[in-house]
């Protein structure tokens, strides 16, 4: 009884949140909407034994992307005050096709049957006694390092691509050069002089 | 007494994944919603992934739902580099602006 009723609290501020993140006026609060929501369904992720995806969940998600998508409104707010504009121009059809889609999710989830034999494919043996985050590990360490390597080199390849995109040149800033730096050669920078005494030596303009 | 089975989960995750379509039809002008809008459609992806997770108790299913978040954020942070960019180059973020490219 408890648990359902956790259930519809959690589930109901979700979806109500995910509803004021695409119809609210202001950018910033669709963000804390945004925030409200992903917190709200860790919260169900932790009740139904996957705390270690929840608390995942919050960090990455409350505590990196929502961060960031904050940044960002914040950074370039001011500028799309009337982009709310066309909200009731497409209401109608984002009505209709949003019906289609959960119409046929709903068809998918009455129809569905899973079948027996596909469900004992994990190496570890699922164990409410221990922690998800002892068994997650071991999986993803084992059966799982493959794919574990690739996303880490996602992260990477993401880092380096917005740090690249954002990168902004300055021309009043002088920069280390390394390719101009190690293609000098002795004969450009250093010339040996035997200079007449009172003349002084030609300084390299 | 009501008890709550893993169907529970995955109408929740369908209500959200339609709320996350529909806000990309509705704020089709702000590609910042928009952005938040794919981010609700993972979140209720990673939703379906725990529960048949739960369901079927085996663990491949949260694994994914790791890998998930993974590419959200990489995409996030892909994501608003280029708006940040395009804002710079453009001085504007609407969509209907976003047509150099336009043959």
């Amino acid at each position: 009884m408890v648990h359902a009723l956790i259930f519809y609290v959690f589930s109901a501020i979700a979806i109500l949140s995910a509803i004021m993140v695409i119809s609210s006026k202001n950018t910033v609060h669709s963000v804390f909407f945004l925030i409200l929501a992903f917190i709200s369904v860790a919260s169900l992720f932790i009740m139904i034994g996957a705390e270690f995806v929840g608390m995942i969940l919050l960090i990455v998600y409350v505590g990196a992307v929502a961060v960031l998508f904050l940044f960002v409104v914040m950074m370039l707010e001011g500028n799309f005050k009337n982009v709310k504009h066309g909200f009731l121009q497409y209401l109608p059809f984002g009505a209709f096709i949003g019906a289609v889609v959960l119409f046929e999710i709903v068809i998918i989830i009455g129809a569905w049957k899973y079948k027996p034999d596909l469900i004992r494919v994990s190496s570890i043996p699922y164990n409410v006694s221990t922690n998800s985050t002892q068994s997650l590990g071991k999986l993803i360490y084992t059966d799982y390092i493959l794919a574990f390597q690739l996303s880490g080199l996602i992260l990477l390849v993401a880092m380096i691509g917005a740090i690249l995109l954002t990168f902004n040149k300055r021309s009043d800033l002088k920069r280390q050069d390394i390719a101009t730096q190690s293609s000098r050669e002795r004969n450009d920078s250093i010339y040996l002089t035997d200079p007449e005494s009172g003349k002084g030596v030609k300084v390299n303009d | 007494m009501i008890s709550i089975t893993f169907t529970h989960y995955l109408f929740l995750s369908a209500i959200i994944f339609t709320l996350g379509v529909f806000g990309i039809f509705v704020n089709r002008k702000n590609v910042i919603t928009i952005l938040m809008c794919i981010e609700l459609i993972l979140l209720s992806v990673n939703i379906n992934l725990v529960a048949f997770s739960v369901y079927l108790q085996n663990f491949t299913g949260q694994i994914f739902t790791l890998f998930i978040l993974t590419v959200a954020a990489g995409e996030a942070a892909i994501g608003l580099a280029i708006l940040v960019v395009f804002f710079r180059n453009k001085g504007s973020i609407e969509v209907q602006d976003i047509n150099s490219m336009k043959g």
